[in-house]
């Protein structure tokens, strides 16, 4: 009866609308979800919107939820960019704060003109080396770094939890697991109420842009992603190209777990992210990899996020109302990447005979 | 010497207790992964499944209908999974994490009015460890198989019934055919989607299931976020069994005891000595035992042993 054929490319404007439709649909479907709870959509998104952006100190709470996951998710797009599907910026971004973290507590001495930088480098280490676990594994074995990076982000996280109880743990907190504050000079300094980390992850944004869009190492990366087997034939250094682009995929990542747990915490916990990791793959993904859609989408999500704090102060509604919101759009913008692809045409009553 | 066999007796008993809601998450996604699809969203069917068993069990005061409920749960959100990913053919990484972070919110929304509450007897007594007589006797494995809830041992039957299914069925090994090669599969004649979507659900209802575990069973209340990560070390240890439902129940029963050596280890030293190995270390071992086994299979290149070839894959009859 129907078939479903691939349509050409979209252009840019219809995919647009697309996407317009997409997310109109799902806080259609949102809405219908929240009145089926009992609630007022209405009332809900006009809470959201309010919670995120009308106060300083909220917009400032938005902010600091967007700095992260623009850095984040900046480093998941070069991973996918090579079709390396590297879910382990959760992992990634512990390993970078805990890289972070040993250089405020080894060098505590230092001023924070040398202190800052020199956090931000381990960090990018560390979280970079973390990545590289699974491009090695790949390359080597062939090993799905799909799952070794899903695997890895555990590890990290445990490893922090076990610093919090163990080795690392503050002796001043009778007892209580936490590990001690930052001294002043590795705590990032503000920039118009925000932490100077906005300034970072603009400058990121246009770098990574440049990279992917305008570089040499870019175009490697994008046609290593197309395929290994050109790659080579163009006589590219795919283990190079592979190494690089994990390094500066994970130190990224590394970088963002470096400014939450500087500016944010100022200290390590392994609260620091709360999925934050795990989002960001989302992100990147719904941004097209493009660093400018980065921007927007990781804005959008720190909204909702930051919102769904705010229901449960002022309706007294679980901020996990904000969960199934973030679920339901997601549903429903994934379903409609398929209508970007493909058609769906009726069949013809004689080519269904010669079928 | 019988006293160290008593205690490893109940050692056992303790880590099939506590492997059971691993075991059933484990068997959906071998399902689910055998056609093909890889689910991250474990976690989150298994906090649907647990939360609503739970109201489930608190309004009805039936254990099977909670079951049931819970297995439903699980099994709506692997369709939206599947609608997804299936005939959509979007991503199934995105997607599978999308399945997490909704399902996470619907147990805490609904969780909010579950906490505090217990269940009714007509439950808890129903799910309780029962014994049967003479088998109980056997050694080291009597008590673990026949001093036991009965949802413990209705996991056990699964696995075993699954192992059957894919591997001496002829269903099973079509299904199987769909997870390595599609094209091929729809060449001769298999119904692609359907046993696609059959599987993904079916997986579902059993992560579903097994989330139910723990909030009927072992706690047996409403906890938030009460799965702790239990779906994700599911989604390894998948892997870890190399997709065979039997070895799943070693797989799932070895996460067991390293919980049970966990609690112990905090208080006692090894061997008499004060050397205590962190809880939190010991947590990393299935994590790194999965990336072990995932470059040894690889290593090896035996074939029984391998990931389906087509997992992740959207299947697409024109595109092939």
């Amino acid at each position: 009866m129907f078939k479903i054929v691939r349509k050409a490319d979209a252009s840019p404007a219809q995919e647009r609308v697309m996407r317009g439709a997409a997310v109109v649909a799902a806080l259609a479907a949102s809405a219908l979800v929240l009145a089926l709870l009992g609630f007022h959509p209405i009332e809900v998104y006009a809470k959201i919107v309010e919670g995120s952006l009308l106060s300083g100190h909220r917009l400032v709470s938005t902010f600091n939820k967007t700095i992260p996951l623009v850095v984040l998710s900046l480093g998941v797009a070069i991973a996918f960019k090579m079709k390396f599907w590297n879910i382990g910026a959760e992992g990634q971004f512990y390993m970078g704060a805990f890289g972070a973290s040993l250089a405020a507590f080894s060098f505590y001495w230092l001023p924070a003109i040398a202190m800052i930088p020199l956090m931000m480098v381990s960090a990018f280490v560390f979280g970079g080396l973390l990545a590289l676990i699974p491009a090695v594994l790949k390359s080597k074995f062939s090993t799905s770094e799909t799952l070794v990076t899903l695997m890895l982000n555990y590890i990290a996280i445990k490893w922090i939890t076990y610093l919090q109880y163990g080795p690392w743990k503050d002796p001043q907190a009778i007892g209580f697991p936490k590990i001690p504050k930052f001294p002043d000079a590795a705590v990032l300094p503000e920039l118009f109420g925000v932490h100077i980390g906005w300034v970072f992850a603009l400058v990121l944004t246009v770098l990574v842009w440049v990279l992917l869009s305008r570089s040499k190492l870019g175009y490697e990366i994008a046609v290593l992603g197309e395929s290994e087997t050109t790659a080579r034939y163009a006589g590219m250094n795919v283990t190079r190209i592979t190494i690089v682009a994990i390094l500066l995929s994970g130190g990224l990542c590394g970088l963002a777990g470096m400014m939450q747990a500087s500016a944010i915490e100022k200290s390590l916990s392994d609260q620091l992210s709360g999925g934050l990791g795990f989002t960001a793959v989302i992100t990147t993904w719904l941004a097209k990899l493009s660093p400018p859609a980065i921007i927007l989408v990781s804005f959008l999500f720190a909204m909702l996020l930051q919102g769904g704090v705010y229901l449960q102060s002022a309706l007294q509604i679980s901020s996990t109302v904000a969960d199934i919101l973030q679920g339901v759009i997601l549903f429903f913008v994934l379903g409609s990447e398929f209508f970007l692809r493909y058609k769906i045409v009726r069949r013809k009553g004689g080519e269904e005979a010669k079928a | 010497m019988s006293q160290f066999i008593t205690s490893l007796e109940l050692f056992l008993q303790l880590s099939a207790q506590m492997g059971t809601h691993v075991l059933f998450a484990i068997l959906g996604g071998i399902l689910c992964e055998k056609v093909g699809n890889l689910n991250l969203g474990v976690e989150g069917m298994m906090l649907m499944g647990a939360s609503v068993g739970f109201a489930t069990g608190l309004s009805t005061g039936n254990p099977l209908v909670s079951v049931l409920a819970a297995g439903i749960a699980g099994a709506v959100g692997a369709l939206i999974y599947g609608v997804i990913t299936v005939t959509f053919r979007g991503n199934q990484v995105v997607t599978g994490l999308a399945l997490t972070t909704f399902g996470t919110g619907v147990s805490g929304f609904l969780g909010q009015s579950l906490s505090g509450q217990a269940l009714p007897e007509t439950i808890t007594n129903f799910f309780a460890a029962y014994t049967v007589p003479v088998l109980v006797d056997i050694p080291i494995v009597g008590r673990m198989l026949f001093e036991q809830s009965a949802y413990v041992q209705a996991a056990l039957i699964c696995a075993v019934v699954l192992y059957i299914y894919l591997n001496k069925t002829y269903i099973g090994l079509q299904a199987r055919a769909i997870g390595e090669n599609p094209a091929a599969a729809d060449a001769s004649g298999i119904n692609v989607t359907a046993y696609k979507y059959l599987h993904i659900v079916a997986g579902g209802f059993l992560c579903g299931v097994g989330g139910a575990y723990l909030s009927l069973v072992f706690v047996p209340r409403w906890q938030d976020n009460i799965t702790a990560g239990a779906g994700w070390i599911a989604v390894a240890l998948v892997i870890f069994s190399t997709w065979n439902p039997l070895k799943a129940i070693l797989a799932a029963y070895l996460f067991g005891i390293l919980r049970g050596v966990g609690f112990k280890m905090q208080n006692v030293g090894i061997g008499g000595t004060d050397f205590k190995i962190p809880t939190q270390l010991l947590d990393m071992l299935p994590y790194l035992a999965t990336i072990l086994v995932l470059v040894f299979m690889t290593l090896r290149k035996k074939k029984e042993n391998q990931s389906p070839a087509a997992l992740g894959n959207a299947y697409f009859r024109e595109e092939r």
